[in-house]
């Protein structure tokens, strides 16, 4: 067994991982970074962010050749699909950042740990190494980033084949004549768009009364409509009582929330996307005495801190929106934070992008939070069909509605639906950490010709009026 | 057992003071460093505060009477043995002086020591908010005095937990002002801040950052001074916000300007004002400034005296060596310098307008320290530049930016503002073409300089455009007569225009 000294250990090298690690060794610390998986970048890399959009891009291309190209005077003749050689790409993609992100580390000279560890005390971590042994590391701080890992419904066996979690809805081996989607947040709607562009039928079963609970209101209202508009099937207050599944196929079995008759739904392919919880499984908390909450969430102060001086935990695995940036950021502060510096995350200001079709990005408060505060606010609202390059790319669905505050204009909330949705957000973002009020926005240039523009009408909205609309 | 009290040091060359208010009476009960006469003197009022708590004993000196530094003026009995009251300490940004912590984790932040005699200050702005981390020594709030602005930095790095006092309250020296949390696990507070990771960039009391077009619209629109607005945004930027609520809750101030026409608060009146008028408190400065410019008119004889300069010649001899210059000496080659070398030739030649009334005397000085006067958020002041005689052209430019820029980062000490002989005023950055400047006693005269505006001027009998200012030259008559004040205006614009006599000493 071999013993080594580190500043910091970090478990888990995800997008919380190994952006503290990179960070905490630019400070000048000596840093490891323990991942088990076998390749870095965490769900995200591996079997989350990056392949879902990498499939989400091929099957719009797909989609677009299929009903599109031709419209434009593209004549492209048969259009046809290798599913194959779209999983090869996908794969590819993934690949090649994973092991970006190993070249990363050995850049800022972090120490890659392939290897499952696990406490032994507030300074001690013990690797079982995955290729045989066992290593020892003495650490002055330790964050822990272990991340979070699918759930199911009670009584609901995935078998990652037919009844699948996300990781088996990126690898399916055809394309699913069915696909039943359980859960209408944003990796079922994810996932079901990638399938219904390659021409699967999916039809979304939601336990509560809307889809993308926790976003506005009218955000989940309005994209309903677009999703029904596209062929899907919604289902909302609907609970799911089982699945089974056979060699042909699988069924849904269903009952309405709020009680009544059940039904059986018939399908190829299950999508199982209830929720995530966070992973801690052979840690060795109890060892190390770090105290979890009622959700099995390390429970942790706003300097990461866990009850155990010396050990911080970040990104899934603790409360929060389980968002790889979000993840990111905390990594990043808590690293500062152990360095002896100042840091913080502001929570008011972390986007949330649901990347289907349209997108959906949303930052800051909803109209229903605002409500429930009883704070005063405007809306400043524009709709993509008014705004140029988005007629000009025929991609007029959605919105961008800005929520200000009636008293001092400040922004609130930004929410909006459109194909730039996620890259749009970030104008919001920049906004709200700088406390701008809607008419500074308004008053700043943007350029013409860009979806970009329908900030502006937004916040212009909110004032004197939208000049386009 | 009785603790006498007696007249502190006043400032360089002040060597006696007038009791002008006892604050207290024989009897009375006073508690430590509780204000108990106001001493007069000629730069300044001075509040003399108990050295100790007791009762106010036998009062040696009446109101009206001259007392000596030093003096005894009173005594306390039954006081626990003190120090005497704090020496002039500059009133430079100090390490806030910190009580011990108040508890597991927690640091006060106190009001530091700010300078002789000066005993309270108003909160002018808070750097940082409520729930955010700071880092050691990170400027935390700033604080206003009638002499200066000054902060007050972090003791320790961790989370402000609390704002103890608010913007524009005032708060006496040894205050505790607000709280750092510091608990959480071990971060090392020793951390020489690198990068705080709040993206405050630099520190917030350095000229203001660039305004918002909503913040740029409302200042534009309502003539507001920005630097007087308190702001709460990242980086100590204003927010809308902060502006719609300084407006409701004072009138809108015009922006300082010295001599120009219509000082006048022209702005159009702020939303929604529920009275028709509004009562806001004069900060220290203000007062203070009040004061001494009432002071200034009472006491001298003022007049004015004008007369123009063609600044060809100078802005020709600028023009040839100005990267030349810059090149050599790391510094522009302002205009500055030559006011103030011009000053110097002119002060030798007329040693009356470098010199002051002291009582029966009047008092010729053989330095020139040149007060140069510098327009910062925080109102009108005017450092020195020591030994202007001495100085070469760069060095008088180098001193002047810097003096400038520690006045706009609010960074001047108590000895910078003192002890001048002579002033440059300089209005025509404002844009004023002529003016009456007042008098910055104790000294005699003061220069106001102006707009250099091109003017149709005769040269003989011809008519040629000329680059001209009009220089105002302001006296105290009763020490500089009329023959010398005209004259001393006439070395200056010989001088500057034609800048080889301050080559040649003519």
């Amino acid at each position: 067994m071999s013993e080594k000294n580190f500043d910091l250990v970090v478990i888990g090298g995800g997008p919380g991982g190994y952006v503290a690690a990179i960070r905490a060794a630019q400070l000048g610390l000596t840093v490891a970074c323990v991942e088990k998986r076998g390749s870095l970048g965490g769900t995200c890399l591996n079997v989350g962010c990056i392949p879902s959009k990498a499939l989400l891009h091929s099957s719009h291309e797909y989609w677009t050749a299929l009903n599109k190209l031709a419209g434009l005077g593209v004549e492209v003749g048969d259009v046809g699909l290798n599913l194959k050689t779209m999983m090869a790409h996908k794969d590819k993609v993934v690949g090649d950042l994973t092991k970006g992100i190993e070249f990363l580390l050995s850049k800022n000279k972090v120490t890659y740990i392939r290897g499952s560890a696990s406490l032994k005390s507030a300074t001690r971590v013990a690797v079982t190494l995955s290729d045989g042994g066992k290593e020892s590391l003495d650490a002055r701080n330790i964050i822990i980033a272990t991340g979070s890992e699918s759930v199911s419904l009670p009584g609901i066996k995935i078998d990652e084949k037919r009844v699948v979690s996300s990781t088996g809805a990126l690898s399916l081996n055809k394309v699913p004549k069915h696909l039943v989607v359980i859960g209408g947040g944003y990796i079922g709607l994810e996932m079901g768009t990638v399938w219904q562009r390659l021409g699967a039928r999916v039809t979304v079963v939601e336990f509560l009364d809307r889809i993308l609970p926790g976003m506005d209101g009218e955000v989940s209202k309005s994209f309903t409509r677009m999703l029904k508009k596209q062929g899907f099937t919604i289902r909302t207050s609907t609970r799911v009582t089982g699945v089974k599944s056979t060699g042909r196929g699988a069924t849904v079995s269903v009952t309405p929330a709020a009680g009544g008759d059940g039904e059986d739904i018939k399908c190829d392919a299950v999508l199982v996307s209830v929720g995530r919880r966070p992973y801690t499984d052979g840690l060795g908390l109890d060892k190390a005495g770090v105290s979890l909450d009622d959700k099995g969430r390390i429970k942790t102060d706003r300097r990461f801190a866990t009850n155990v001086p010396g050990i911080y935990a970040i990104g899934d695995v603790i409360a929060g929106p389980m968002l790889a940036h979000k993840a990111s950021e905390e990594g990043a502060a808590a690293a500062e934070i152990i360095a002896g510096h100042a840091a913080m995350v502001n929570y008011n200001a972390i986007p949330g992008v649901v990347y289907t079709d349209p997108e959906i990005a949303t930052v800051g408060k909803t109209e229903e939070e605002l409500k429930a505060a009883g704070t005063e606010y405007t809306i400043g609202k524009f709709p993509l069909s008014a705004n140029s390059r988005s007629r000009v790319n025929d991609a007029t669905d959605g919105f961008v509605k800005i929520l200000a505050d009636s008293a001092s204009d400040q922004v609130l909330g930004v929410h909006i639906i459109g194909a730039q949705a996620g890259n749009m957000i970030g104008e919001a973002v920049v906004a709200l950490e700088y406390g701008a009020s809607a008419e500074d926005i308004a008053r700043t240039c943007h350029a013409h010709p860009t979806e970009m523009e329908a900030i502006k009408e937004a916040a212009l909205a909110a004032g004197d009026g939208a000049i386009h609309a | 057992m009785s603790t006498n009290i007696q007249v502190p040091a006043l400032g360089e060359s002040i060597t006696e003071a007038i009791i002008g208010r006892w604050l207290k009476k024989e009897g009375d009960a006073v508690a430590v460093d509780e204000p108990l006469v106001e001493l007069e003197t000629d730069k300044v009022t001075v509040e003399v505060n108990a050295p100790v708590a007791g009762t106010l004993g036998a009062i040696a000196a009446a109101e009206g009477e001259t007392v000596e530094v030093g003096a005894i003026i009173g005594s306390i009995g039954d006081g626990a043995a003190a120090d005497t009251p704090p020496p002039a300490a500059a009133a430079t940004a100090p390490a806030a002086s910190t009580t011990p912590a108040s508890g597991g984790g927690t640091v006060d932040v106190g009001v530091p020591i700010l300078g002789e005699s000066v005993t309270e200050a108003i909160i002018g702005r808070w750097l940082k908010q409520t729930g955010e981390a700071v880092a050691l020594d990170e400027p935390l709030v700033e604080l206003e005095t009638d002499k200066v602005s000054l902060e007050v930095n972090a003791p320790a790095a961790g989370i402000l937990a609390r704002q103890q006092a608010a913007e524009g309250d005032t708060v006496a020296v040894g205050a505790v002002i607000g709280t750092i949390s510091t608990d959480g696990t071990a971060a090392t507070t020793s951390a020489p801040a690198a990068a705080p990771a709040p993206a405050e960039a630099a520190p917030a009391a350095a000229p203001a950052p660039q305004m918002s077009p909503a913040v740029r619209r409302l200042v534009a629109e309502n003539n507001l001074d920005a630097g007087r607005i308190p702001a709460t945004g990242k980086g100590g930027r204003l927010t809308k916000a902060d502006v719609l609520a300084f407006m409701k809750s004072a009138p809108p101030e015009p922006i300082p300007a010295p001599a120009a026409p219509a000082p006048a608060p022209a702005a159009p009146a702020p939303v929604e004002r529920a009275a028709r008028e509004e009562r806001v408190r004069m900060t220290p400065l203000r007062r203070r400034v009040a004061q001494r410019l009432k002071e200034a008119q009472n006491t001298a004889a003022m007049l004015t005296t004008f007369n123009e300069v063609d600044m060809s010649a100078m802005m020709a001899t600028r023009t040839a060596y100005k990267e030349v210059f810059e090149k050599k000496h790391g510094i522009r080659l302002g205009f500055m310098s030559f006011f103030v070398k011009a000053a110097v030739t002119a002060l030798k030649d007329l040693p009356a307008v470098n010199g002051e009334i002291d009582g029966d005397d009047i008092i010729y000085k053989n330095y020139y320290d040149i007060g140069v006067a510098v327009s910062t958020p925080q109102g009108l002041v005017v450092p020195v530049v020591r030994d202007c005689d001495k100085l070469g052209f760069a060095a008088i430019e180098k001193i002047i930016h810097d003096l400038g820029k520690r006045g706009r980062d609010g960074k001047l000490t108590l000895g910078d503002l003192t002890g001048g002989t002579f002033t440059l005023s300089n209005g025509g950055v404002f844009g004023s073409l002529m003016s009456t400047p007042i008098l910055n006693p104790p000294q005699s005269a003061i220069l106001g300089m102006h707009k250099i505006q091109k003017r149709p001027v005769a040269i003989g009998d011809d008519i040629v455009i000329r680059p001209m200012m009009y220089l105002a030259l302001s006296y105290d008559h009763r020490i500089v007569d009329g023959r010398e004040a005209v004259t001393f205006l006439v070395r200056i614009k010989e001088c500057l225009e034609d800048p080889s006599r301050l080559l040649l000493d003519l």
